[in-house]
């Protein structure tokens, strides 16, 4: 065990981490404070008028059909982009730590998507796919017979929004498996082999589990990046629609607020998305982390 | 202190001559050749005299600009001019007091303003019951049909003559699919112009109180048999792929650019668009109408953008502001606007003036959509659509309109949830700013 550095005098730890603290309080609490109090109004746009209805703005997100149709397309979505961004990643991961050709510019080529912006790979996709002009939708119709139409389709437009959101987040997953596959001890690995466990076995009783911190912490950036940071790809991809059908909760709040200015409305959705982070965090510390072998 | 002197002097020098011209700011949302052409303006407004400068400043998309405005206005830091789309319009008129409305501002300003010079389905837009213009008109549009000549050849239509009747169009657009196109017509903006502009061209209310001119207690009213029967024959032609639905808002026209549809509803302001991309010859026709309705065709409303003005500057500024709009409204700048963008000329000077040039000897298009704005003199129904949270009924209309074509509900249902569901946020509006 390494000893614990002591700082000479009581002040300086402190000022040392204020810069941080200013950071959080300006961009975290105070946004957090202020949205929490707007919550509870109905306000004109321009500060002109503002009525305090106490919690109908809540009452109203859950008496409101649509809020709940919201609420479950983004589980749907944040877990099918966590799923979907992570199974592959470690797919890819394990083939590449194998003894192959090119590795390291296969290695590259893994992590090049990350560097495109989400907003960047949303277009991308969404071109790809445009049923009037796209490759892939003149592909699918013209050899598969698949009529492409994300425009009217929720299946096709949940479909391409998860693919574009996941797409991106494969190549995080990636780098931070092969990072974990990589100190995986060899002679583990080895002297199961040679006691005649076969490579499937091999890696779920062996490196699976050697792998799990990574996947724990993987698990909870994937599903932040699901619930919150996809506003982006269904921004540019399918602004919602067809219908309402891919409201996910970010982008509901940020219609309604910054578009439609309904900023009691909006507050309210973004106080309980903040409810929803808090829970979905403590959640994964307290319950899954035990299970977690580090 | 012979130091001081001269500094003192030369201080004074430098304020001086800062406070002899005055600098105002003009938030925009007009990007790409439209930005260059504002930046052009504002130049040329600039050059012209020696007192005032404009600073246009873009601000992203409609939505970013009016927030940015909207927020910089909290924050007391509000630009003098700012361009709202026409959907904000019922919100900033009730923004009684963050904006100067501008017949005020050019009656203290004695600058010489004659609302009367203008186009009266413009300027009605943005005037109250009264008449008085509360803002100045900017970029204004209005819908149109675009039709491929080439689609006609080859479908056996005379290229010259556009379907004028709905009856008409129909059986146009099944033989441009059976002479072999994807399909035959496609159409942007179905909430301005299947709804709005239908309304105002069949002269039938779209709301109550004049379409919301007369007060926030408007409702809407369009679940009228007419608009329901027109929904309708444009979903079965989606049935047999007659129609095909190219997206919300302007994302259906590629479909006319590349060929895919031999007719296509959009906007003027696309025309300069169309031109660059379309690889074939196409024709600018009025809105078809029914023609069992009485008084059909009335006249189309615009769409756009105007320029609105901050309460709270300084005189000087507002002398400034007053100023640069009497030269936006002269005929040699509105030309220059309307032959570059493609959106309208907002008087009918600059009309006469563009055609005096004989730009339409080789623009045909525009002028069909001058003329479809000048059709009649307007009527309470076709003067233009003035509702709080506008935007948000919009987006109603185009959500329920893809549930109408994925089958999820019917026509007639549809129509009615878009009404109901629209009701219930004019009331949320009405109980904000009554």
């Amino acid at each position: 065990m390494a000893k614990q550095y002591e700082f000479p005098s009581k002040g300086l730890p402190y000022l040392l981490v204020l810069p941080q603290m200013v950071i959080v309080f300006l961009f975290f609490f105070w946004p957090s404070a202020q949205a929490i109090w707007q919550s509870f109004f109905l306000q004109d746009p321009f500060g002109g008028r503002t009525i305090f209805v106490g919690f109908e703005n809540y009452t109203k997100l859950f008496k409101d059909p649509d809020d709940w149709a919201s609420f479950s397309v983004s589980v749907a979505f944040a877990v099918s982009v966590t799923l979907s961004a992570m199974v592959i990643a470690c797919f890819l991961a394990v083939q590449a730590n194998k003894r192959i050709r090119f590795q390291s510019f296969y290695k590259t080529m893994m992590i090049w998507p990350y560097a495109v912006a989400t907003l960047v790979a949303g277009v991308l996709w969404l071109f790809m796919f445009n049923p009037n002009v796209g490759v892939i939708a003149w592909f699918l119709k013209a050899r598969l017979g698949i009529e492409w139409n994300h425009l009217l389709n929720f299946n096709h437009a949940f479909i391409l929004i998860t693919a574009s959101a996941a797409w991106k987040q494969i190549s995080y997953n990636f780098v931070f498996f092969l990072a974990g596959l990589q100190s995986v001890p060899d002679q583990l690995v080895e002297a199961a082999a040679i006691d005649g466990a076969s490579p499937t076995k091999r890696f779920w009783k062996i490196i699976f589990p050697m792998l799990s911190p990574t996947t724990f912490y993987l698990l909870i950036m994937n599903l932040v990046y699901g619930f919150f940071e996809t506003f982006p790809v269904v921004h540019q991809v399918t602004a919602g629609g067809p219908g309402k059908s891919t409201h996910i909760l970010v982008y509901k709040a940020w219609r309604d607020g910054v578009i439609n200015l309904d900023l009691g409305g909006s507050s309210a959705q973004s106080v309980v998305l903040m409810i929803l982070v808090i829970a979905l965090t403590v959640f994964q510390f307290r319950f899954i982390e035990r299970k977690v072998t580090y | 202190m012979k130091k001081f002197a001269i500094l003192a002097l030369a201080l004074a020098l430098i304020a001086s001559s800062a406070f002899a011209q005055t600098t105002i700011e003009f938030w925009h949302a007009m990007a790409g050749k439209n930005d260059e052409m504002v930046r052009s303006i504002a130049d040329k407004f600039n050059a012209s005299q020696k007192d005032y400068k404009v600073v246009p400043v873009f601000k992203g998309s409609y939505s970013e600009c009016m927030n940015a405005g909207i927020a910089a206005f909290r924050a007391n830091a509000a630009p003098a001019i700012i361009q709202v789309y026409e959907v904000g319009t019922a919100t900033m008129m009730a923004a009684k007091g963050a904006v100067k409305p501008v017949y005020q501002l050019m009656a203290e300003n004695s600058e010489k303003f004659d609302p009367k010079a203008y186009i009266p389905t413009i300027t009605g837009y943005y005037s109250t019951s009264k008449g008085e213009m509360l803002s100045m008109p900017f970029n204004s549009s209005t819908a149109v049909m675009y039709y491929s000549k080439e689609a006609f050849k080859k479908a056996g239509l005379d290229p010259e003559k556009a379907p004028a009747t709905w009856p008409e169009f129909f059986e146009a657009a099944k033989k441009i699919k059976a002479a072999g196109y994807e399909g035959g017509f496609t159409t942007d903006w179905i909430s301005w112009i299947q709804l709005e502009n239908f309304s105002a061209w069949h002269n039938v209310p779209f709301g109550t109180r004049n379409n919301g001119f007369d007060g926030l207690d408007t409702q809407l009213v369009f679940n009228s048999p007419l608009v329901i029967r027109h929904l309708q024959n444009i979903y079965d032609q989606s049935k047999n792929k007659v129609f095909i639905y190219g997206g919300r808002e302007g994302k259906a026209q590629p479909l006319f650019q590349t060929g895919q549809v031999g007719m296509c509803f959009a906007s003027i302001g696309s025309y300069g668009n169309m031109k660059a991309t379309c690889k074939f010859d196409f024709g600018v026709a009025m809105l078809p109408y029914y023609p069992d309705v009485p008084n059909a065709p009335q006249n189309s409303i615009i769409g756009g953008a105007s320029l609105w003005v901050f309460q709270g500057k300084s005189k000087a500024e507002y002398k400034a502001v007053a100023e640069f709009f009497s030269f936006l409204s002269t005929p040699e700048i509105q030309s220059y606007w309307h032959t570059n963008t493609g959106y309208l000329p907002i008087t009918t000077a600059a009309y006469e003036y563009t055609k005096a040039q004989g730009f339409y000897k080789t623009n045909p298009g525009p002028e069909v959509a001058i003329q479809q704005l000048l059709k009649k003199a307007p009527t309470g129904n076709s003067m233009g659509i003035r509702f709080g949270n506008f935007n948000i009924i919009r987006e109603i209309e185009d959500q329920v309109w893809e549930d109408i074509l994925a089958g999820k509900i019917s026509v007639k249902d549809g129509v009615n949830k878009m009404v109901q569901d629209g009701n219930k946020t004019l009331r949320d509006f009405e109980r904000l700013n009554k």
